[in-house]
């Protein structure tokens, strides 16, 4: 389209005898176009907002010479709060005992993007906060250097003092505080950084959390904790089907509960309602239990929705049989068809993966209080801003009259990043006059009223020559869309969601095939810790051990065939034009290389002493894969008692993730997401009967307990200079370690498991 | 009207006798380091001590505690000394730490009663204590550096 525009006028500035510049338009307007079609941005680029990295943002020092540094990206248990001020205290060369950390608010423009999601933090902020944390220290040693009267080559900051070599004085950081906050921050050009050889905090994991005493005596705050003033409390009554509209409310008991203030009708928003609440019915009191007692009383009607056909298992039978019909081609090389068709073995198999909730310890909580035509709101949320953004687009306010203060989160995994929470919140301020309302999700609100994670069914099939090498690999999947929360139901995945464990599939197979079939979404799909990589990895990862059975190979053995040589994945070349996500970094500097994928899964195999004896009906199993740009792989002895149950004894992950900062968080990542891949393979499953969630609390939506997790998890860390790119860590941890239990329970029992959770199966 | 102590405090309530000790620490007595989960004892996130044995403070009914001791997580220690909970900082236990108060006050309980657990001992008085992420290793070794004294 862009070339005949430009063609069209050129052709009649010829015809209309302008020839010279006609011809000089027509040749010339193309190259321009070229050269004015934006570079395409990655990263910490690409972000709303981008990066800030000014030291008087995040850097302020008082006299006494403690250093308060703030910290804009959400903390749920990361260990961000302990991450990036560790950073600019390494950089500013500040004594670690005299950090404080502070919790910025929701403020994009000044801070940067805030969006705590995809595993994304460090990956995007250890240049900017190393720049940042350089920057202040260069303002130190200005603003003494000045104070001395001396030459600024003579004077170097230490360990939180500036020091005058040929004199040995020195300043505290405290005494030139106040000269170097007038200072002007370097040009980012002239930032000297530290050598990484230097760094004593940086890659050493000593340091304890920021929050470890608060948390430890019950004095870190979360957004179910905020208090204020006058502050009412209020549950919500919210549609038992999605899409479902109020019909009718009695109130009359419920308004008789003593401490029940008010009864609010919220407005929901139809389909595609983003992060704006579902609606309902909402219960005001002066605390939460005569809230929630005025709820109970509630005679509540509801109109029909058109979800209310919703049923997990007739949806799981279509989605099923979706999978095994030719769909959408995402990746087609070789020829996959002619290439089952001659192969001396074929193997197929089903997979399916349910939907899932977060159950984050924490249910959604938030507190809105309306003054002066400003919303003040506190909670937790992965990205305040976007809270922001929801409120005042719900208030009607500018966004500069909302203003968020980030509390802890009590767990995210995702959920935190969608606010209907804070939006309620602010609707029921609003309708209090302005008083200052929490809204509290009770668990059986946070089971039911989740942005669920997807279900999914994936369908491979691949064809192995006469030597039992993989000819032919077609892998289809098929899930209703986390696009259907933002835009009518696209019915197909969206591009971060089949780049995740589809699309970028590792596998050197001549003739391959990637397919995503169509289904539509009948319920809140939300991002879910790794997202589609959960059912995408334990699909390929599982067909990749069933062909090494099939080919009598090892597992280990066959994956690293299957990976092939070490090398650089070109972008996948979709035969529509589906750009490949690589999630959302420049694929120059963070390259699909199977070379690292190769050591991780040796160096799981080493460390987890591969192929060791073991005790009778205990099984080793492994699974890898590269995700948020980062590389992991998974090896899980299990054992399986003669009653089918399952236990771990011991997990050993290997994880690359570039250059890293916080070992310990590392390890505490790979730790946790074992525990919740344990959970989502052994337990936890939501589904939907007359369009209704069937679970509604701990008690029947199961997770992990102390007695049936992982026993041990030993994690390795891959090491790695400062020019490796950072990748994620918060999520990469959790796709593999469902297949490689899987796998591992096929080597202990012999009984492949192609369905998530497993509960039962293995039942005698 | 129902007398008790709080942390050491002499507190009275005359509301209803069905509310949990939870919200009534949590929205009257602004204790908020004892936190919500699921509201029916299935995650321990609530554990308080009552007389000195761990509870849950979601399915205690405030009229069954006249007379009662209730210690909460801000009354274990004046100083966050307890051993246990010098623990929980050497090994970093915290990820995201809403449980921890809970987890915190479940480990105190049960090495009063058991100085030196076994993992199967730590296995039975930990399991109503949920950690969606996933910190139990963690709370493993830190409940044993704790009855080893080793903090």
């Amino acid at each position: 389209m862009a070339r005949i525009s430009i063609e069209q006028p050129s052709r009649r500035l010829l015809l209309q005898g302008v020839a010279a510049g006609g011809l000089l338009l027509a040749l010339r307007l193309p190259a321009a176009a070229v050269e004015a079609a934006p570079e395409a941005k990655y990263g910490a680029d690409a972000m709303p907002h981008g990066v800030v990295r000014d030291p008087h943002v995040f850097v302020s020092i008082a006299p006494d010479g403690i250093v308060t540094i703030l910290c804009h990206r959400a903390e749920m248990g990361q260990g961000v709060r302990t991450g990036l001020p560790m950073i600019i205290a390494e950089e500013l060369d500040a004594d670690w005992a005299k950090v404080r950390v502070r919790q910025a608010p929701g403020d994009e423009p000044r801070y940067g993007n805030q969006d705590t999601d995809g595993s994304r933090s460090t990956r995007h902020f250890l240049q900017p906060m190393r720049e940042c944390g350089a920057a202040a220290r260069m303002l130190l040693e200005d603003a003494a250097a000045a104070r001395w009267g001396v030459k600024r080559e003579e004077v170097a900051a230490r360990n939180h003092e500036v020091v005058h070599a040929p004199t040995g004085r020195t300043l505290g950081y405290g005494a030139l505080a106040a000269d170097a906050a007038k200072l002007r921050p370097p040009a980012l050009e002239a930032i000297r950084l530290k050598d990484p050889a230097s760094f004593r905090y940086i890659g050493k994991g000593e340091l304890g959390l920021v929050d470890n005493f608060d948390i430890t005596t019950g004095r870190a705050v979360y957004g179910q904790d905020t208090i204020l003033p006058g502050m009412l409390f209020a549950v919500v009554a919210r549609p038992p089907v999605f899409g479902a509209s109020l019909a009718a409310v009695d109130d009359g008991a419920a308004l008789k509960v003593p401490g029940v203030v008010k009864v609010v009708r919220i407005e929901g928003t139809p389909a595609p309602a983003k992060f704006q609440p579902l609606g309902g019915v909402a219960v005001v009191a002066r605390n939460t239990w005569a809230a929630m007692q005025g709820r109970e009383a509630l005679k509540l009607r509801w109109n029909d929705s058109p979800h209310a056909g919703y049923d997990s298992e007739a949806y799981r039978a279509a989605l099923t049989e979706t999978s095994r019909k030719p769909a959408r081609r995402l990746r087609d090389e070789g020829d996959a068809t002619d290439a089952l068709a001659k192969a001396a073995k074929r193997v197929a198999a089903d997979y399916y993966t349910p939907h899932l909730a977060h159950a984050q310890m924490e249910p959604p909580a938030a507190t809105a209080r309306i003054r002066d035509g400003a919303c003040e709101v506190w909670t937790s949320a992965q990205s305040p801003y976007s809270v922001r953004g929801e409120v005042a687009a719900r208030l009607k306010l500018p966004i500069e009259k909302v203003t968020v203060t980030c509390e802890l989160l009590g767990g995210g995994f995702g959920r935190k990043s969608k606010c209907d929470y804070a939006v309620e919140a602010a609707l029921l301020s609003q309708a209090m006059d302005g008083q200052p309302v929490k809204v509290v999700w009770t668990r059986e609100d946070d089971i039911q009223h989740d942005y669920f994670h997807t279900v999914a069914a994936d369908h491979l099939e691949a064809g192995l020559d006469a030597e039992g090498r993989a000819s032919a690999w077609l892998h289809r999947s098929v899930f209703p869309s986390i696009g259907s929360i933002f835009a009518p139901d696209p019915k197909h995945g969206m591009a971060f969601e089949v780049g995740m464990g589809l699309q970028d599939t590792p596998f050197a197979v001549p003739n391959l095939r990637i397919e995503n079939g169509e289904a539509e979404a009948h319920t809140r799909i939300g991002w879910f810790r790794s997202v589609l990589n959960v059912p995408h990895v334990f699909a390929m990862q599982s067909f990749a051990a069933e062909l090494a059975h099939a080919a009598g190979r090892d597992q280990k053995d066959y994956l690293l065939e299957l990976i092939g040589p070490p090398r650089q994945i070109p972008l996948p070349q979709g035969t529509e034009p589906t750009q490949y996500w690589n999630y959302n970094e420049d694929p120059r500097k963070y390259p699909v290389d199977t070379g690292r994928l190769r050591r991780v899964v040796e160096l799981a195999a080493e460390k987890a002493d591969w192929g060791r004896s073991l005790p009778p009906r205990h099984g080793l199993g492994i699974a890898a894969h590269r995700s948020f740009v980062t590389y992991v792989a998974t090896v899980v002895e299990v054992a399986v008692d003669d009653q089918g149950r399952v236990s771990v004894p011991r997990v050993d992950v290997a994880v690359d993730c570039g250059f890293f900062v916080n070992p310990d968080r590392i390890r505490s990542q790979m730790e946790g997401a074992c525990v919740m891949g344990m959970s989502l393979a052994m337990k936890s499953a939501i589904t939907f009967k007359g369009g209704q969630v069937q679970q509604s609390n701990y008690t029947d939506y199961e997770v992990c307990r102390i007695d049936d997790a992982p026993r041990e998890v030993r994690v390795h860390i891959v090491p790695a200079g400062i020019e490796v790119p950072p990748g994620g860590v918060g999520e990469p941890g959790l796709p593999p370690f469902a297949p490689a239990l899987c796998n591992a329970i096929f080597a202990a029992v012999g009984k492949r498991i192609r369905e998530l959770p497993i509960a039962e199966q293995l039942k005698a | 009207m129902v007398k008790l102590r709080v942390n050491g405090e002499d507190r009275s309530f005359d509301g209803d006798p069905a509310m949990p000790l939870l919200w009534y620490l949590r929205d009257e007595l602004a204790l908020v380091g004892t936190k919500f989960g699921c509201g029916v004892a299935a995650c321990g996130a609530c554990t308080v001590h009552v007389n000195g044995d761990a509870a849950r403070a979601c399915a205690t009914a405030m009229g069954d505690l006249d007379g009662q001791q209730v210690v909460t997580i801000e009354g274990l220690s004046n100083d966050g000394g307890h051993p246990v909970q010098k623990a929980w900082r050497s090994q970093n236990v915290a990820q995201c730490g809403y449980c921890q108060a809970g987890q915190i006050m479940q480990a105190a309980a049960l090495l009063k009663q058991t100085p030196n657990p076994t993992d199967e001992e730590i296995d039975a008085g930990m399991q109503g204590n949920i950690c969606r992420c996933g910190t139990y290793q963690r709370i493993r070794a830190a409940i044993k550096a704790a009855a080893r004294g080793a903090v």
